[in-house]
């Protein structure tokens, strides 16, 4: 049964589901204006993204975010730990863009100690091709859950499978699928196990083919044109009113990505096309996604050629992490080498393993933002270093919270189913939104 | 003995706040010396020109056009690693932003993003507003940084120049309690709206009390001994 109480506007009845014959009648004759409330808790919203739209029969016409939900305090908490335990924290913020939220830290942190152009030759082509398995795992997953939020259940479980076969890469290379806290300052936490390059090459010679197949169900499916064609329009002017990146900003026909534009980790070296499109509307980001696939397999394909023995960390001993971590059949942890070295043969490896692990090392004054592209747009950490062992105050510019500000301008004027659609297209992940 | 910690290259510094002793412990009649620690903070003070690169070039455009209308505008600038810094007074903010998105020869047309930071010992400029820009036409960046006294915590809103500042000064009024004026709903975003305080202000504690299990008590984090 609905409730309901009196305003100076009339009567506002609130119905919860299910009781909407209880108020049909009462709102006869009255001038009918309709809020629903979607979200949190919501299938299709991508986690806790609240919407409060104001319906007139099915036309959205008014539509509003709202977020916080998920918000977990992750950039206080930085500031009470180590440089190098905030990568474990940002991690956490867009986890399914693990690798970008640590390389964006961990470049930031890098030009702050002055160390840019340091970092070896191997940690490099290792961070660029963790980044382009990363961007195939977060589009996978915008393209499977935003299939699924529109009915086309075989896009998901396709692409969880294919996502699964690159957490796999993730896992035995990092000893986590998720929550990696792999790329550090200085470099990358571990080498690459043996045999890793070849399980690499041969799951993109898998992927290929998969994405393939995904792409061929839904490019000329005629139910996924009609739901994506023409909706969620966004032109090129709105996009840089309101900060949008990433494919959304592609979608407009602007080839706007920093890979190309402002380069970072010798990109500029790789061959690879930014595919752009012009219709500016949900299809034309759909068609993005898929085709910057491609274009990151190329990437990672490139990065195992250019694979050279060598450090994966700095070599300055005041920052680079002391330890090897491997890992071994219980997870990872500690190279077994690295313990017998400083439990039994020298104190002073045992100190300085000491002082770096509890205390960690300084970073000078000043600040620093080093934005790099990651699926979902400009991602960047604002550090601010007061000279000592843990960040002053580090903000992360994350493209998902900036993007959702599109929200009224995707939606209002359209159909509520649109509205699905359209947030599919943002691919926000809450995590990174809230943080 | 006061030793500044600060990168090379610096001409001016501009010191935020001065630390001392070790390990934050006080009081603990430690003889050793590590309590007569003294050491300034200061973060990169104003660069004399030439800048280098395109930030003359930038510079020289943003100043004639002060210049033209007669403002003041303008603190000082900061190169720093290759990052360029205009500390703008906040009752001309409006008119940089203005100049600084419609001039051609700079043309930063999006605002990626605004943040705040607080530096509780910059007496009278306790609360900083970092907003970074993007200029797609020059392919080029810089950051506005804009200060107020934390007993004035009022800044000009950027949502009428770039309305991407919008949920980033709400996130800025809900974490550093900065009142963006002129902005359209500044609402808190991120914490609840009947929080009391803002999270991210450095006397804003991380967890503010110490829990106790099963008769041990744990000190909450920030009141546990630290390092910086």
């Amino acid at each position: 049964m609905s409730t309901g109480y009196e305003t100076t506007e009339g009567r506002v009845h609130t119905v919860i589901g299910g009781d909407w014959d209880s108020v049909r009648g009462a709102a006869e004759g009255e001038k009918e204006r309709v809020v629903v409330n979607m979200g949190p808790q919501h299938p299709s919203t991508h986690g806790v993204l609240r919407m409060i739209l104001e319906l007139e029969g099915e036309t959205v016409t008014e539509a509003r975010g709202a977020i916080g939900y998920l918000h977990t305090g992750i950039e206080k908490t930085m500031e009470y730990r180590t440089w190098t335990q905030g990568v474990t924290l940002v991690t956490r913020m867009d986890y399914l863009t693990q690798f970008f939220n640590e390389t964006a830290y961990c470049m930031s942190v890098e030009r702050l100690l002055g160390i840019e152009d340091q970092i070896p030759e191997r940690a490099k082509v290792i961070r660029v091709m963790m980044l382009e398995l990363n961007r195939l795992n977060s589009h996978l997953v915008a393209l499977g859950t935003g299939g699924m939020e529109l009915g086309a259940l075989t896009a998901m479980t396709n692409g969880f499978r294919d996502r699964e076969l690159l957490l796999d890469l993730f896992e035995g290379i990092t000893g986590l699928r998720m929550n990696n806290a792999y790329i550090r300052p200085g470099g990358v936490a571990n080498d690459l196990p043996e045999g890793m390059e070849r399980k690499i090459a041969e799951t993109m010679t898998q992927l290929k083919r998969n994405l393939q197949d995904n792409a061929n169900m839904l490019i000329d499916n005629p139910i996924w044109v009609r739901r994506n064609e023409g909706t969620g329009y966004l032109p090129l002017t709105a996009c840089v009113a309101l900060g949008i990146t990433g494919p959304l900003l592609r979608a407009t026909g602007l080839p706007w990505d920093l890979r190309k534009t402002q380069p970072y980790l010798d990109y500029e070296t790789y061959e690879f096309d930014v595919p752009t499109e012009t219709a500016a509307d949900n299809y034309a980001r759909f068609l993005i996604r898929v085709r910057e696939m491609d274009e990151s397999i190329k990437i990672v394909e490139q990065c195992l050629d250019r694979l050279r023995p060598g450090a994966v960390m700095v070599e300055d001993k005041r920052i680079a992490w002391p330890a090897q971590l491997q890992v071994g059949g219980d997870g990872q942890g500690n190279s077994l080498e690295h313990i017998r070295h400083i439990m039994g043969t020298s104190m002073e490896a045992l100190i300085h393993h000491f002082k770096l692990v509890t205390e960690g090392f300084t970073v000078p004054v000043g600040q620093a933002y080093v934005p790099i592209e990651s699926p979902k747009g400009e991602i960047g950490a604002h550090v601010v270093s007061d000279g000592g062992t843990k960040p002053y105050r580090v903000h992360f510019r994350d493209p998902s919270f900036n993007n959702l500000q599109a929200i009224p301008t995707l939606c209002e004027g359209g159909m509520v189913a649109d509205v699905i659609a359209s947030v599919a297209s943002i691919d926000p992940v809450m995590g990174g939104v809230d943080r | 003995m006061t030793e500044p910690v600060v990168p090379e290259q610096r001409r001016e510094l501009h010191v935020v706040d001065v630390r001392s002793g070790s390990f934050h412990v006080h009081g603990s009649g430690d003889t050793s010396g590590f309590a007569g620690l003294r050491r300034e903070v200061a973060m990169p003070g104003a660069t004399s020109r030439p800048f280098g690169g395109w930030f003359d070039e930038a510079a020289d455009a943003l100043f004639e056009r002060l210049h033209a209308a007669d403002i003041d505008a303008v603190e000082y600038v900061v190169v720093d690693r290759g990052e360029m810094t205009m500390f703008v007074r906040r009752e001309h903010l409006l008119a940089v932003g203005s100049i600084l998105r419609d001039d051609e020869r700079l043309r930063f047309e999006m605002c990626t993003g605004v943040s705040g930071v607080h530096y509780p010992h910059d007496a009278g400029k306790e609360l900083h507003v970092v907003a970074h820009l993007l200029s797609l036409t020059h392919n080029r960046r810089m950051r506005v940084e804009v200060t107020c006294p934390d007993t004035d915590r009022h800044v000009p809103s950027l949502t009428s120049l770039w309305p991407s500042t919008n949920w980033h000064e709400r996130e800025t009024w809900d974490f550093f309690g900065i009142i963006f004026d002129g902005h359209p709903g500044l609402t808190r975003i991120m914490m609840p709206d009947d929080w009391p305080g803002h999270p991210q202000r450095k006397d804003y504690p991380l967890q503010g009390i110490d829990v106790e299990f099963k008769g041990a008590t744990n000190a909450a984090p920030d009141t546990r001994r630290s390092y910086s």
